[in-house]
């Protein structure tokens, strides 16, 4: 793990010289991860920060590190090598501190129009298989302690499947389904699982997307889901007008979707 | 989705208008997978787009590095911060001027990259002290053709030094830029602007402005005769500590209109005219009392006062404009500016605002602009035809004199006066040649003056 450098100035507290635990965004090369983590830093949450691309990650926490003074390391992981999760999750706890907040900001759509088994395992292994891991190894050490919040960015593309992104969707609607029964689970704990919707927002995804529908700014997003997770909303909608979308989506009927072009 | 997407891309003068596949990378990984993707018809990078003409345009690959635009380490002892080439200079003003640093230089927009500012080696109202951009940086990354990332110093390379700095982005991708920040007390500008009547004033003050370390003109290049060079002249330095400014009623009032104000669409052809132009000038002069007058300011004012209108180029319309500012070394009589300000008059073409400022001693890129002398810089509608004609004429003043235009606003000098009025652009031009033997990185700038070769292998 590499600590980010801010320079030899004194570390600074958290807000009002409240001592926050950590916060941890897993897939911070994700624009709205790293803003994230980001705000989390900027609220006084030492942060870790990690990607699979670690020396981006080392980057990303090199600037938390410079703009907030607050501490910032980075490490590397493979959402998909679950039997290493639970040693990540104490190697972090032992570098940071206590888990608080976590946020579960990586995924993967796969390559445009393949559909081959291999492509199909990757996309549920990171999308579903390997944010459930990493959420429930979380919750337990948040559990033990009685506190904590769990996000996960998923995307509307998991309220219903369509044919231009299902196994992506799938994947997302089926994480989604899972953290339902974690927030079940850990509620009377004190934890509390938060899943984010997202629509389209200006990063890798939305590059050069020719559409009259409106795209947000990462940093706009990250606004909306750190005050969601505060607030321990279950879900967001981000921009909000996607739940009325979605909503009508989801409400016609079946019989009828099948033969639309989505 | 692509990575790739077909875009007109434009500079600030929004003129001329270049369609390319471009790219934004969200990782370091993935830039130096860009580079090697485009190889075929060249790349460019493309920051904020503030260069004024074909500066960051190529009709081939381009490449974004607004999304690479972390800081990667500060140290507050020494002031040296190192940050990657996509972020911008408002950001570095946002994070450290609360922390008591500022720019060591800045141009006249905070909206550009560091790593534009680079490769354009900016400069700004305290070149006569602290000269340009590339005096404050130690070190860059530089991503060449090869797809190797080398760290640039001006030891260890010192021709691949000045290739860069000021290089227009033709030898590389600049990924990151070692510069040392400034210490300041705070935000504050101690400012005193005189009104000068004539060239021969402007000189006279310019030169007993020695107390301060950011200086610079505007005049009106309206009105001739006598008079001709009047205007106003303007100095500051940071303020010291316990020096400010009281918040005005009017201050709170501009500081909430500041975030509203913008040119949402683009403004009628006829807008800026002859008449609109002079009366402009007129007021803009009459305005100031005679003599001196002194105050304390934000530096926003002071460094950006066209940055509070978000797009005030689409206040020339669809057709753009065309930026020109030129450097003449100093003569005793200044005849040279005098010829080129009697020949903007006789033009008719009147520029909205002309800039004047002297610049200092320099050492710095190949193509770096400034250079001793005096540097004028001037706003035109693009009137087409005509317009160019006069620019023609400006060059053959500025190449007879011994001076240059800056490429970074320039997107219409000939290749012969660029070749004339940059003598080491043959050294230039091996240095870039040694770094990128297959003629990777293009633009169109820089196949219309001949430093790279069009369409292919050099």
């Amino acid at each position: 793990m590499e600590r980010g450098e801010g320079g030899n100035e004194q570390p600074r507290s958290g807000v009002e010289g409240a001592v926050r635990g950590a916060a941890v965004v897993f897939g911070v090369t994700s624009r709205v991860g790293r803003e994230l983590a980001l705000r989390f830093a900027e609220r006084g949450h030492p942060v870790w920060v990690g990607a699979r691309d670690q020396a981006e990650a080392e980057r990303i926490a090199k600037d938390i590190a410079v703009r907030t003074r607050v501490v910032a390391i980075s490490g590397g992981f493979d959402a998909r090598a679950v039997e290493t999760h639970a040693a990540l999750v104490s190697s972090i706890e032992a570098a940071v501190g206590p888990i608080e907040r976590m946020v579960i900001a990586f995924g993967d759509m796969g390559d445009d129009g393949r559909r081959d088994p291999q492509m199909l395992r990757r996309i549920v292994e990171v999308n579903y298989l390997g944010a459930a891991s990493l959420a429930e190894l979380v919750a337990d050490q948040m559990a033990a302690r009685g506190r904590g919040i769990i996000a996960a960015l998923g995307s509307v593309a998991g309220d219903r499947g369509r044919q231009s992104n299902y196994a992506y969707g799938s994947a997302k609607g089926a994480l989604a389904l899972y953290l339902q029964g974690l927030r079940n689970r850990v509620f009377s704990k004190g934890v509390h699982v938060m899943t984010a919707k997202l629509g389209f927002i200006d990063t890798r995804m939305t590059w050069g997307l020719a559409t009259k529908i409106p795209i947000a700014s990462p940093e706009a997003a990250s606004h909306a889901v750190l005050e969601a997770m505060e607030a321990r909303r279950d879900d967001l909608y981000w921009p909000p007008f996607w739940r009325g979308v979605m909503g009508v989506i989801k409400a016609i009927p079946e019989a009828g979707f099948k033969r639309l072009s989505l | 989705m692509a990575d790739w997407v077909k875009r007109d891309m434009e500079g600030w003068g929004r003129w001329p208008v270049i369609s390319a596949e471009v790219a934004r990378p969200e990782t370091r990984a993935d830039m130096v997978k860009a580079v090697g993707d485009s190889q075929g018809d060249g790349l460019l990078a493309y920051g904020l787009g503030r260069s004024y003409g074909d500066t960051a345009l190529h009709s081939g690959h381009v490449v974004m590095t607004t999304r690479l635009d972390r800081f990667l380490a500060f140290d507050p002892a020494t002031g040296w911060l190192k940050a990657e080439a996509g972020v911008s200079l408002e950001e570095v003003l946002r994070v450290f001027v609360p922390r008591g640093f500022f720019l060591p230089i800045t141009p006249g927009t905070k909206f550009v990259t560091l790593g534009g500012a680079l490769a354009c080696d900016v400069h700004g109202k305290n070149h006569h002290v602290d000269g340009s951009f590339s005096n404050h940086v130690r070190s860059f990354e530089l991503l060449t053709a090869s797809g190797e990332v080398l760290e640039v110093r001006k030891e260890t390379h010192p021709e691949l030094w000045k290739a860069t700095v000021g290089g227009l982005g033709l030898t590389g991708v600049v990924l990151s830029v070692e510069l040392r920040l400034t210490p300041v007390a705070g935000p504050w500008i101690e400012m005193e602007s005189v009104r000068v009547e004539d060239l021969d004033h402007f000189f006279a003050v310019s030169a007993e402005s020695t107390g301060f370390t950011h200086t610079v003109g505007w005049i009106d290049c309206v009105t001739t005769g006598k008079a001709m060079g009047r205007g106003i002249f303007m100095r500051g330095r940071h303020a010291p500590q316990g020096i400010e400014a009281k918040k005005s009623l009017l201050g709170r009032v501009v500081d909430a209109a500041d975030r509203l104000l913008d040119v949402p669409i683009d403004g009628p052809g006829w807008l800026l005219n002859q008449a609109t132009v002079k009366a402009f000038n007129e007021v803009y002069f009459r305005k100031h009392p005679r003599g001196q007058k002194n105050s304390i300011v934000h530096y926003e004012p002071f460094f950006y006062p066209l940055d509070a209108v978000r797009h005030w180029n689409r206040i020339y319309g669809k057709r753009g404009f065309l930026q020109y500012q030129m450097v003449l070394p100093k003569t005793p009589d200044q005849r040279p500016l005098r010829e080129i300000l009697g020949a903007i008059t006789r033009s008719g073409f009147g520029s909205f605002l002309a800039v004047i400022k002297e610049f200092g001693p320099t050492d710095n890129g190949w193509l770096s602009f400034p250079t001793p002398g005096v540097t004028l810089a001037l706003d035109f509608p693009n009137h087409g035809a005509p317009l160019l004609e006069l620019l023609e004429r400006l060059d053959a003043i500025t190449v007879e004199a011994g001076g240059r235009v800056y490429l970074g606003k320039d997107a219409r000098v000939s290749r012969e006066s660029f070749q004339r009025m940059y003598p080491e652009w043959e050294a230039w031009k091996a240095a870039r040649d040694a770094v990128d033997p297959k003629g990777v990185f293009r633009s169109t700038m820089g196949e219309r003056l001949g430093l790279v070769t069009p369409g292919g292998r050099s």
